[in-house]
């Protein structure tokens, strides 16, 4: 693997670093399983891409695609909690409905960004190489997520949210409203998914409607992949696991595309995220398995 | 004060599986009374208590506590008058979250929860001090997660939790029921402790004769939905165990005779 390589993994785990840590929140914090990522993630970009073409400013541009995301977020957990579908389901409902979204968001299947001004741009031709600067960048915005979600985790709200989907008859007991927190919830999830989406955009320079694709499998193995190699230690250490495990998912990826010996094509990459997947959760239940 | 008029409560209305699980009752319990409740399986006392802390809607009837009518608020709204200890020690807990934690939970009860962080340094200590309080040894593991407690571990500090935010009345659904005989007997020392030192208007379910004569001040036994027995004060005092269990037969008996009656 070339250093260029290299980086632009480590790029491109960063940025989806966001999706690890919304699906965190989701999966893990409120186990509610929230397929809306597939969707809300090429919503975001989308949103920020469109916006930045029409000469918004890109951090306004990717702050509304957050927004977008949380009411994307919001709609999954309203038909759950109060048209009582199945939480996957709503989600899958949301999801399929965003892709036609995104569409007329776009008005076409494919935006460029090439020239366009993006949060990035300025921090170019300073001395750094360009494919040092995007994941410095994206590293230090994914340092403020991790902090920021750290920090509301462990305050009196967040434990809310944890106790919510931990064990919701207990929260209510304790006078925590768990349908706000499902809300609020999914739509922090959400919103973290789509500003991961608007950084994918300004990093690659397009927006595309397929791009969601398999979004939620990519973050559930960083997830999983983080929790393998982390244990259950916190908070904090969860959410390092995500990033860290989003970034090495994108190394083996680019490990096994560059190896001659397996012959892999850039289109078996989601059988190898399957695979991958399927291999980090078999792992940890044959090693309990042989140590019972 | 609590108070509780004419209260029905109707499981699964107009389908098959229809229930009646409590028919009428109404009960006016003091500021700082302690009521035992007991009844035969089915009886409804779980419902009454889960009318009490909103986990179930009554039918017909109102619900007081304190001056406030609490008939239609859920559980989460009045939680910040309804303390509870629940007879699963897994349910009145967080597993997965530290035991520090669950108490930073509890201390919130019904309260604004904001974004400071949950555990300040002045909250671990008192929390600490609390814990400690039970010789369990568990200040020591304030960081372990609570589900590697035992059961009664956890029902220990289940009783804590109830008692660090304010209430207007403290829940016991057969609290000490999944306990080993010792543990059930440290509970119900420390339920007594805590119900006296603070004063607390408490009702418990128990299906021990013993504890319900014992503890409190008041007892009252349910049956098919109603109150056959509420007694108090020097009645109480002269009631033994076997006029309990004689009670029990007796309205078994009934109900075999008024099947007996359907089938006849
Ligand atoms: N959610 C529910 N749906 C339908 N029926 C219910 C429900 N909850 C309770 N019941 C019925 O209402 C009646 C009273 O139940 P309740 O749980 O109050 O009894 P209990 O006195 O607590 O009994 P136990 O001593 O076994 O705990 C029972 O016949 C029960 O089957
Ligand atoms: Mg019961």
């Amino acid at each position: 693997m070339s250093l260029i390589a290299f980086w632009g993994a480590v790029e491109l785990g960063l940025v989806y670093a966001f999706v690890a840590i919304g699906v965190y929140l989701a999966f893990r914090v409120l186990d509610f399983p929230d397929l809306t990522v597939d969707g809300s993630f090429p919503l975001g970009a989308a949103v920020a891409a469109v916006l930045i073409i029409a000469g918004v400013n890109p951090w306004i541009a990717a702050a509304v695609a957050m927004v977008a995301g949380a009411i994307a977020g919001l709609v999954t957990a309203m038909l759950n909690v109060r048209f009582r579908i199945l939480n996957l389901l709503a989600s899958i409902l949301t999801m399929i409905a965003l892709f036609s979204v995104n569409l007329r968001v776009m008005g076409k299947p494919n935006v460029a960004l090439i020239n366009a001004d993006t949060m990035i741009s300025p921090f170019f031709g300073h001395g750094l190489r360009d494919f040092y600067v995007r994941p410095l960048f994206v590293g230090i915005l994914v340092i403020v997520a991790v902090v920021v979600v750290w920090r509301f985790l462990e305050s009196d709200a967040g434990l809310s949210m944890r106790a919510t989907g931990a064990n919701a008859r207990m929260a209510r007991a304790q006078g925590v409203d768990t349908n706000r927190q499902i809300y609020l919830g999914i739509a922090l999830s959400n919103a973290l998914v789509a500003l991961g989406g608007a950084l994918f955009a300004q990093t690659n320079g397009f927006a595309d409607v397929t791009s969601g694709v398999g979004t939620i499998v990519v973050g559930l193995a960083a997830v999983i992949i983080g929790e393998t190699l982390f244990g259950a230690r916190g908070i904090l250490i969860a959410l390092i696991g995500c990033v860290l495990g989003s970034i090495l998912y994108r190394i083996a990826i680019q490990l096994a595309l560059s190896s001659d010996v397996l012959g892999l094509q850039a289109s078996d990459l989601n059988f190898v995220t399957a695979l991958l997947v399927t291999v980090a959760l078999v792992l940890p239940r044959l090693r309990r398995g042989g140590a019972a | 004060m609590i108070s509780v008029s004419d209260i029905k409560v109707v499981f699964g209305k107009g389908t098959p599986l229809q229930k009646q699980a409590l028919n009428g009752v109404s009960l006016t319990i003091e500021e700082g009374q302690f009521v035992t409740v007991i009844g035969s399986n089915g009886a409804g006392k779980s419902t009454l208590l889960g009318v009490l802390a909103g986990d179930v809607i009554a039918t017909e009837g109102q619900v007081k506590i304190g001056t406030t009518d609490v008939t239609r608020q859920g559980t989460a709204a009045r939680a910040g008058r309804v303390a509870r200890v629940f007879q699963d020690p897994l349910t009145g807990s967080c597993g997965a979250l530290s035991i520090e934690e669950n108490l930073a939970l509890a201390a919130r009860r019904g309260e604004r929860r904001g974004l400071a962080s949950a555990l300040g340094p002045q909250r671990r200590a008192l929390f600490r001090e609390r814990i400690a309080e039970l010789n369990l040894g568990l200040e020591n593991r304030m960081r372990d997660r609570m589900d590697l407690l035992s059961g009664g571990q956890r029902q220990a500090v289940s009783l804590v939790m109830a008692t660090l935010a304010g209430s207007d009345v403290l829940l016991l659904d057969e609290h000490t029921a999944a306990l080993d005989p010792g543990m059930a007997e440290f509970i119900m020392t420390l339920t007594q402790k805590i119900v006296s030192e603070r004063k607390l208007t408490t009702l418990m379910v128990t299906h021990s004769m013993r504890q319900a004569l014992d503890y409190g001040h008041r007892t009252v036994m349910l049956h098919g939905g109603e109150i056959v027995l509420d007694v108090a004060g020097d009645s109480r005092k002269t009631l033994q165990v076997e006029d309990l269990i004689a009670m029990f037969r007796k309205m078994r008996g009934q109900t075999l005779d008024d099947d007996a009656l359907l089938i006849g």
